[in-house]
């Protein structure tokens, strides 16, 4: 009997995933064992880092999107469509544009993360962000035009999709200005949910001083209640008001609705951190930024959790013992700046080291966006 | 485990979350609930003795107890 092996969500982690598998199966899938199918509801892949440098003009959205079917294997069956209801019990996925349901014998969820500013009254329309395609090219505008006034940047919701962009954006935009002699008319603020300027102790204490460096004002303890679009002010549950002429937020995130409605936990599903086995279901692994493992929301992340639960899936089919797991690893560059950046590796026992800013270490970035490609076909 | 007298409307469970998972949950549910809620917030961070009373006084929140266990700590937290 053929064993079916579904991943849901062709973003980082269900990609590199569906290809793994491709790869590690290749002959049970070729012996018609095995079958692996990736749903994804956008035929195109996207490569959300690249919104990072949309605003400041260096790249543009498209440089973001690949065809799905031109980075995945030809092993696996690729459908375009929208899974609308998961049946762990009887192993069946609902489709949005087919009336035949999809059945598993195992199921990978890869969904990744939604925005969600309407939680914030006002947000949606005072604010700006560049984690989205429109969003990044709305800000591009606004900022191509802001000489200047006071730009806050507002980390409203966490956990978030890279919890380095906010920093990166405050000191790319401090280099930005000051290249363009603005800076002086420019007053940045970044605002922060807790009493530092990052979730993790490492990278906040490194942060910290660089900021205070380049002049970039900092309200920690600022979780944004509201916003009011028309007086140009953002106010916070702990009462402190904060004035803006162009506000970019961050904005609260949640999972998808199918997961709660499964029963796999509120949006994220509940995993086991090192297995990555969901704790409500059999034979449902979840993966990336989906899986509450409590790392960062990283594309790092989706890529080395893709390798383990690529392996785990093959003992499963062989009907060998299951021996991978995932350590915590998580590795990040961050920009400081035009022409610099840092870098940190860290995991669930070894805390972030900041590395000291270098041009080196920025171009390296640069190099992994352009080779990401291959990354997502599984062959870096 | 616990032995407080406290009456609470709502409990957020964090037990397992890194910080600061357990403060931001805390703060997420504080967003959502009107003025005068108790929420009972379990976290077996270390962490949270620290940020937690630190945020509610910030915000203005009340601290109703805190209940230290072996497996876990209660945070009593009134919405102001
Ligand atoms: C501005 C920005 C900068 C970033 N920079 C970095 C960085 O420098 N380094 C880094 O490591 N990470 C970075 N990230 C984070 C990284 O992009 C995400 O963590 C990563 O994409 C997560 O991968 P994923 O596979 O979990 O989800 P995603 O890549 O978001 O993919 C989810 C996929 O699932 C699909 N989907 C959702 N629901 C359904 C459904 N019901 N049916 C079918 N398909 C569905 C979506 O369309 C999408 O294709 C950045 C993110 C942003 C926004």
């Amino acid at each position: 009997m053929t064993e079916h092996i579904v991943v849901v969500g062709g973003g980082t982690g269900g990609t590199v995933l569906a290809n793994d598998l491709a790869d590690r199966l290749d002959a049970e899938i070729d012996a018609g064992d095995v079958r692996v199918t990736l749903i994804n509801d956008d035929p195109d892949h996207v490569y959300k880092p690249v919104w990072l440098y949309v605003p400041f003009g260096q790249r543009k959205p498209a440089d973001g999107r690949r065809p799905l079917a031109d980075l995945v294997d030809d092993r696996v069956d690729l459908r375009i469509d929208r899974v609308t209801e998961i049946d762990t019990d009887a192993k069946r996925l609902r489709l949005q544009g087919s009336p035949r349901s999809v059945g598993y014998d195992y199921l990978a969820l890869a969904t990744g993360s939604t925005l969600a500013p309407e939680e914030v009254p006002g947000l949606a329309e005072g604010g700006h962000n560049f984690y989205s395609e429109s969003g990044a090219t709305e800000l591009r505008e606004e900022l191509l035009s802001f000489t200047e006034g006071t730009l806050v940047l507002s980390v409203v919701g966490t956990p978030h999709m890279c919890p380095a962009a906010p920093l990166e954006f405050v000191f790319m935009a401090d280099s930005w200005f000051r290249e363009r002699g603005l800076r002086e008319d420019v007053d940045v603020v970044y605002t922060y949910p807790i009493q530092r300027v990052h979730g993790n102790p490492h990278i906040a204490e490194w942060a910290r001083p660089l900021m205070d460096e380049r002049d970039i004002r900092v309200e920690t303890f600022f979780n944004a209640e509201s916003v009011d679009p028309e007086a140009q002010t953002l106010t916070s549950m702990e009462g402190t008001e904060v004035d803006y002429d162009l506000l970019v937020d961050i904005p609260p995130h949640s999972g998808v609705d199918l997961i709660e409605e499964a029963g796999l936990g509120d949006g994220w599903v509940d995993v086991d951190r090192h297995t990555l086995e969901a704790e409500a279901a059999e034979d449902v692994y979840a993966l990336g930024d989906t899986a509450d493992t409590g790392v960062p929301n990283a594309g790092s992340v989706a890529h080395y959790q893709a390798g383990v639960v690529g392996q785990r899936l093959a003992s499963e089919v062989r009907g060998r013992p299951l021996t991978a797991t995932y350590d915590g690893k998580t590795l990040c560059f961050i920009e400081t700046g035009m022409d610099a950046a840092s870098f940190v590796e860290f995991d669930y026992e070894h805390p972030p080291s900041p590395a000291p800013p270098s041009e080196k270490l920025h171009w390296s970035k640069l190099a992994y966006n352009e080779s990401y490609w291959l990354t997502a076909r599984g062959l870096l | 485990m616990t032995d407080t007298d406290v009456e609470y409307d709502e409990t957020v469970d964090a037990r397992g979350a890194a910080c600061p998972g357990p403060l931001m949950d805390l703060i997420g549910k504080m967003r959502d609930v009107d003025s005068g809620t108790v929420v009972r917030l379990q976290s077996d961070n270390d962490q949270s003795l620290t940020d937690v009373p630190e945020w509610v006084d910030e915000a203005g929140n009340d601290l109703l107890a805190v209940e230290e266990g072996d497996e876990h700590n209660e945070f009593y937290v009134e919405k102001a």
